[in-house]
C-alpha cells in the first residue's frame, strides 16, 4: 500500500514524541482514515452545498462591549511559571539562523 | 550599487541590475478600532497592565466558547468596499494551527476559503515633488478577519521570554495585495494611500509605534519583460514603512546579487533587521508553514446581506482620490499640493477649515505645508497638539492678503503664535508690526536710502537692475521689515529711471 501518511512529520507538527510502537499503529491508523476518505471523495457532491458546521445557526454575534474578566491573578497562579504578572515560558528567541 | 563583473565560467543570464526588476506583494495587518476584542468582551486598549486584557476565552481556555464582535465585520466590510473588494455574501472562520507560545491557544482564528472580501483594487497615487500625480493600479487579492496573537518579551530576560496577551485576540483585517508592486517606492506609496484610506474609514488608530498597522512582504526578482514569477522571499518583522522600503532595496540588491553570481535563490521567510540594515534567514523548517487549516467548529458561519452592503456604502465617507479632485476644482490647488493635503486627513480638514474661515487657499496650502508643518517639525509637534488652530492661521493669511502685514513679517508672526497661542491681528497690535505703507514716509525714507548709497543707486540708472535688491534691503532694513515691499520697489524704480 503506498504511504500517504509521514508520521515522524505528524507527529512533529502535533509536538507529539511517539514511541516506535506508537508511530507504526498511528500511521496505519491514520492511513485507513484517509482511505475511507478517499471512499467520500468518490462519491458525486455536485448538488449539495458544503458544509462547515453542523447547526443550523448563523449570525451569532456580541455587540462590541467591554466587560472586564478580572481573572487575571487567578490564572498567573494556575500556570505552570509566571513572573510578575507576565507567564513565563522557555525561552523562544533565536529563530535567527 | 554597480553590480561587480562575476567569472567567466558562471551562468550569468543578467548584464545589470537595470535588466532586473522587483516583484513585490504585501500583506498589511490592520488592527480594526473596536472597543473589545474579536471575539470576547475584553478591552483592546493599549498601554494596559501586563495580562489585564484577557480571559478564558482570549487565553483559550477549555470551555469557553468565542463569539463575533458584530463591529469588527462592519469595519472589515467597510474597508472591502473601499478598497472595491467584492463582498462574501457567506463568510466563515477557519483554524490555523501553529505552536508558538504568543498563541494561548495553539491556533489562530482566522478565515482560509472563505474571507470578508475578495478581488479589488487600490489606486497608487505615486508622487513627485512639483509633479502631476501617476496613478497605477494594485490589485487586491483579499481582505480576512483573524485576531491577533500575544506579545513576547525576551530582553534582558535569562533563560525565559515572558508573555503578555493583551493582545492576544485584538481584531486584524489582513489585507493581502497581488503582486502587482515593481520599487520599494511603489510599495511604500501603497502603504502610505492605504493608510490614508483607513484613516478617513476611521477604521484604525493606525499607530505604527503600537502596531496598528504591520507589513510583511513577498518579494521576488526577474528578467524585465518575463511574466513568469521568481522564487519568492517572505520579509518579516518591519515596523515602519521606510522600514519596509529599506528592506525592499536589501533585498533586491541581495536577490540580484545571487543572480549575477549564478547562485540559486531559496524559498524561505527572512527576517528584517532595522539596527543592521539587512534581512536574515530563519531557521525554521519548510513544513512549518503546513498550518493544516480546518473550520472553527466553535464559531457559526456568517451571511452578508445585500442590504447590510448596501447601508455600509452608504456610510462610506469621502476618501482620499475623491477629497484629491475636489480640492483641484475647488480650491484651484496643484495635484502636488492636493495630495500632500489630502494624504494625512488631519491636514486636509485644517486646510479646509482655514478656507471657510476665508483664507485664500492657495495661499493657505503654501502656508500649511512650509510654514506651519515647519514650525510643527521644529518642535516636535504633531498637528493635533498646534497651538495654532486652523481659524487663526486664516487670520494671519488674511492679514497677508489685505496688505497689512508682509509676508516676511508674518513668518515673524507665526512663532510667537506658537509660543504665545494668540491670534495674529492681537500680535500685530502689541508688537507693532503694522506694515508700513505710508507712502510719504517711504518716499522720505527711499531719499535718504538712496543718497547713502550713491554706487547701487548709479548701477539702477544706468540698468543693472540687480542693485535694486540691495536697496530694496537697505530699506526693508532701516524699517525693521515693516515696509510694504511692493510699494518700496515701485518708489525706488520710479526715483531711479527718471
Amino acid at each position: 500500500m503506498p504511504q500517504k501518511i509521514n508520521i515522524d512529520q505528524v507527529a512533529e507538527l502535533a509536538r507529539l514524541n511517539l514511541k516506535s510502537g506508537e508511530r507504526a499503529k498511528l500511521a496505519a491508523d491514520l492511513e485507513r482514515i484517509l482511505t475511507y476518505v478517499d471512499q467520500l471523495q468518490g462519491i458525486n457532491t455536485d448538488h449539495v452545498t458544503p458544509t462547515s458546521h453542523t447547526l443550523a445557526l448563523e449570525n451569532v454575534f456580541r455587540p462590541d462591549a467591554v466587560v472586564p474578566s478580572k481573572i487575571r491573578d487567578a490564572v498567573l497562579q494556575h500556570a505552570p511559571k509566571s513572573e510578575g504578572a507576565y507567564f513565563k515560558v522557555p525561552k523562544v528567541i533565536g529563530d535567527v539562523s | 550599487m554597480k553590480p561587480k563583473p562575476t567569472g567567466a565560467k558562471s551562468a550569468q543570464p543578467f548584464k545589470s541590475m537595470r535588466d532586473i526588476e522587483q516583484v513585490i506583494g504585501l500583506e498589511v495587518h490592520v488592527q480594526l478600532k473596536t472597543e473589545s476584542k474579536i471575539f470576547c468582551a475584553c478591552p483592546t486598549r493599549f498601554g494596559a497592565e501586563p495580562n489585564q486584557n484577557t480571559c478564558p476565552i482570549c487565553l483559550g481556555l477549555p470551555g469557553s466558547l468565542p463569539v463575533l464582535n458584530a463591529l469588527a465585520l462592519d469595519l472589515a466590510i467597510k474597508t472591502g468596499l473601499a478598497l472595491n473588494c467584492e463582498i462574501s455574501a457567506r463568510i466563515k472562520f477557519d483554524r490555523k494551527n501553529y505552536f508558538y507560545p504568543d498563541l494561548p491557544k495553539a491556533y489562530q482564528i482566522s478565515q482560509y476559503d472563505m474571507p470578508v472580501a475578495r478581488n479589488g483594487h487600490l489606486t497608487v497615487e505615486v508622487s513627485e515633488t512639483g509633479q502631476a500625480l501617476r496613478e497605477k493600479k494594485i490589485r487586491i487579492t483579499r481582505a480576512h478577519l483573524e485576531e491577533d496573537a500575544g506579545k513576547l518579551l525576551h530582553e534582558g530576560i535569562k533563560d525565559a521570554s515572558w508573555v503578555d496577551y493583551n493582545r492576544a485576540g485584538v481584531p486584524l483585517l489582513e489585507i493581502v495585495s497581488e503582486p502587482d508592486l515593481r520599487s520599494s517606492q511603489e510599495a511604500f506609496h501603497y502603504l502610505a494611500g492605504l493608510k490614508s484610506i483607513l484613516q478617513y474609514l476611521d477604521v484604525s488608530n493606525c499607530n505604527m509605534e503600537e502596531g496598528s498597522i504591520r507589513c510583511d512582504a513577498n518579494v521576488s526578482v526577474r528578467p524585465k519583460g518575463d511574466s513568469k514569477l521568481g522564487t519568492k522571499v517572505e520579509i518579516k518583522n518591519m515596523n515602519s514603512f521606510r522600514g519596509v522600503q529599506r528592506a525592499l532595496d536589501y533585498e533586491f540588491k541581495r536577490q540580484t546579487g545571487m543572480l549575477e553570481r549564478g547562485e540559486r535563490i531559496e524559498q524561505e521567510t527572512r527576517l528584517w533587521n532595522e539596527a543592521k540594515g539587512e534581512t536574515q534567514g530563519m531557521r525554521s523548517k519548510e513544513y512549518a508553514h503546513d498550518y493544516r487549516y480546518f473550520p472553527e467548529p466553535d464559531l457559526v458561519p456568517f451571511s452578508v446581506s445585500q442590504k447590510k452592503i448596501s447601508e455600509l456604502k452608504a456610510s462610506l465617507p469621502e476618501l482620499p482620490r475623491a477629497r484629491i479632485r475636489r480640492f483641484l476644482t475647488d480650491y484651484g490647488l496643484s495635484e502636488y499640493d492636493a495630495y500632500v493635503l489630502v494624504s494625512d486627513k488631519s491636514l486636509g480638514d485644517y486646510f479646509e477649515a482655514c478656507v471657510k474661515e476665508k483664507a485664500n487657499p492657495k495661499l493657505a496650502s503654501n502656508w500649511i505645508q512650509s510654514e506651519l508643518l515647519g514650525e510643527l517639525n521644529s518642535r516636535g509637534l504633531a498637528l493635533s497638539e498646534s497651538k495654532v488652530p486652523a481659524q487663526n492661521l486664516a487670520g494671519l493669511i488674511r492679514l497677508i492678503e489685505n496688505g497689512t502685514v508682509s509676508g516676511k513679517i508674518a513668518k515673524e508672526i507665526l512663532p510667537l503664535m506658537f509660543e504665545t497661542g494668540s491670534a495674529a491681528e492681537m500680535i500685530v497690535k502689541e508688537k507693532g508690526l503694522i506694515q508700513m505703507s505710508d507712502s510719504k514716509l517711504l518716499e522720505e525714507l527711499a531719499d535718504r536710502v538712496i543718497k547713502a548709497h550713491p554706487k547701487p543707486a548709479h548701477d539702477v540708472k544706468t540698468g543693472k537692475r540687480e542693485a535694486l535688491g540691495f536697496l530694496v534691503g537697505q530699506m526693508m532694513k532701516e524699517t525693521k521689515g515693516k515696509a510694504n515691499p511692493k510699494l518700496i520697489n515701485e518708489i525706488l524704480v520710479r526715483k531711479l529711471s527718471s
